[in-house]
């Protein structure tokens, strides 16, 4: 399974091993990692499980849609390399991500 | 002080079909969200977005399913108090009594907590100054536009309500619009609009960059931003208008003695109450073992907690089971002949 690092705005971190086809998101809910709260659900309205990612990783995404980029506008402190960890799903060439989660969500 | 047999906290897809199973039963209610109108995440995440797993309605809309909802509850004829967050709550008696920030007071023996992820507000700006000149020189939603007559004023966001109030009181103000990134999700010809005040002067659109620091504390006299290329700019403000859409907050249900896991509110699953008898939790903000985040997962919940509440309502009068095919009762209650 493809290792997963969330990293908090502190230094903390913890990688997780979460299975391919789920997202950064629900491997963070599913494993207690905090600083990821995915309040909607993961239905991309609410912004509440942004995420940065490590500059080498944004490549190896698929781009986010607009719909993405529009709720990026409402997270809390948005940078250049912030997603929404809803919808990066996990797979076999994600092994090794590294996330960092932001000083709050909201 | 009103009296009823249930408040129901959260006017969302499942706040209102509880008014419909408590209506069914002869049960009154009364309805209050936090919001200026009903539907909940519905009504203000998603409401052009199709909902595909409404059970029999194969797609519908975020609005199209609140407007149905609030069709299939009319003949209960509920009072919706919109605008109203309920506060405090405590126990009379038998009865509960509940408080708004309105200070607005209902009593009932029951109450439906039906409140998602909690109450909708506005974000707020993430640098700490803001929160001292909130509602000073810091504002969330224009409530009286009179206050920024002829003023600098620096607008932030990206969507319709930047957009619209950029425009509006550009008409007397000096607005800056700033944005984190060049592109804007808000209505395009609006936009063009705005393009065209930039034109002429009466509008500074300043993009991609966001606010770093207030530079007064008092009163406020500037703002800093800083561009991606780290380029930084002081702008000359009075006031502030900040549109960065709402966050959930779950508020002041922590504070009502329930046993809480995380943000959601632990329920009996056989009728969805809580650890104080007579407060019930139902949808979103529900948890139990195996509980499903969806709508349809909400109308459940809601129909077995009507079936408590109704015994709790009328103590002296047994409940009867029945369906709205066949019952007479419900058809009557229905104003079906």
């Amino acid at each position: 399974m493809p290792k997963i690092t969330y990293k908090d705005f502190q230094g903390g971190s913890k990688t997780i091993e979460v299975e391919n086809g789920l997202s950064v998101m629900e491997g963070a809910i599913q494993n207690d990692i905090t600083g990821i709260d995915a309040d909607c659900g993961g239905s991309m309205a609410c912004a509440t499980c942004h995420v940065y990612v490590e500059e080498k990783w944004l490549s190896k995404l698929p781009k986010a849609e607009d719909a993405e980029v529009d709720m990026i506008d409402m997270a809390f402190e948005p940078k250049k390399n912030s997603r929404l960890s809803c919808q990066i799903i996990i797979n076999d060439e994600l092994d090794g991500l590294e996330v960092t989660t932001p000083e709050k969500q909201t | 002080m009103k009296k009823t047999d249930a408040i129901i906290i959260g006017a969302g897809p499942v706040g209102l079909f509880a008014v419909h199973q408590l209506g069914i039963k002869g049960l009154k209610a009364i309805v209050i969200d936090n919001l200026d109108k009903a539907g909940g995440q519905c009504i203000e995440l998603y409401p052009d977005k199709p909902i595909y797993d409404i059970p029999a309605v194969p797609e519908c809309t975020g609005e199209q399913l609140t407007t149905r909802l609030l069709e299939q509850i009319k003949p209960f004829n509920t009072e919706l108090f919109l605008n109203e967050r309920v506060d405090e709550v405590h126990q009379d008696d038998e009865q509960w009594v509940v408080k708004t920030n309105n200070n607005k007071k209902f009593t009932a023996p029951n109450i439906i907590i039906a409140g998602g992820v909690g109450s909708f507000e506005p974000r707020k700006l993430s640098i700490k100054q803001a929160e001292q000149l909130e509602n000073k020189a810091v504002f969330y939603s224009v409530k009286n536009k009179e206050i920024f007559k002829n003023k600098k004023i620096a607008i932030f966001g990206g969507g319709d309500s930047a957009l619209d109030w950029a425009l509006e009181l550009s008409k007397y103000s000096r607005i800056t619009l700033i944005h984190r990134r060049n592109e804007f999700r808000g209505a395009q010809h609006t936009l063009s609009e705005i393009r065209k005040l930039e034109k002429n002067g009466k509008v500074a659109i300043k993009t991609p960059c966001q606010i770093i620091s207030l530079d007064n504390e008092k009163n406020l006299k500037s703002i800093t931003i800083k561009f991606d290329d780290e380029k930084t700019e002081k702008i000359s403000t009075d006031f502030i208008l900040s549109f960065f859409g709402l966050v959930m907050k779950l508020g002041p249900i922590a504070e009502w003695g329930l046993n809480m896991d995380k943000k959601t509110i632990e329920v009996n699953p056989k009728n969805f109450e809580t650890n104080r008898k007579g407060i019930f939790a139902v949808g979103d903000i529900c948890s139990y073992p195996g509980k499903l985040k969806l709508i349809l997962s909400g109308f459940h919940e809601v129909a077995l907690a009507s079936v408590e509440c109704f015994k709790r309502a009328r103590p002296n009068e047994k409940y009867r089971f029945e369906f709205t095919t066949s019952s007479k009762t419900i058809q009557d209650r229905l104003g079906k002949k």
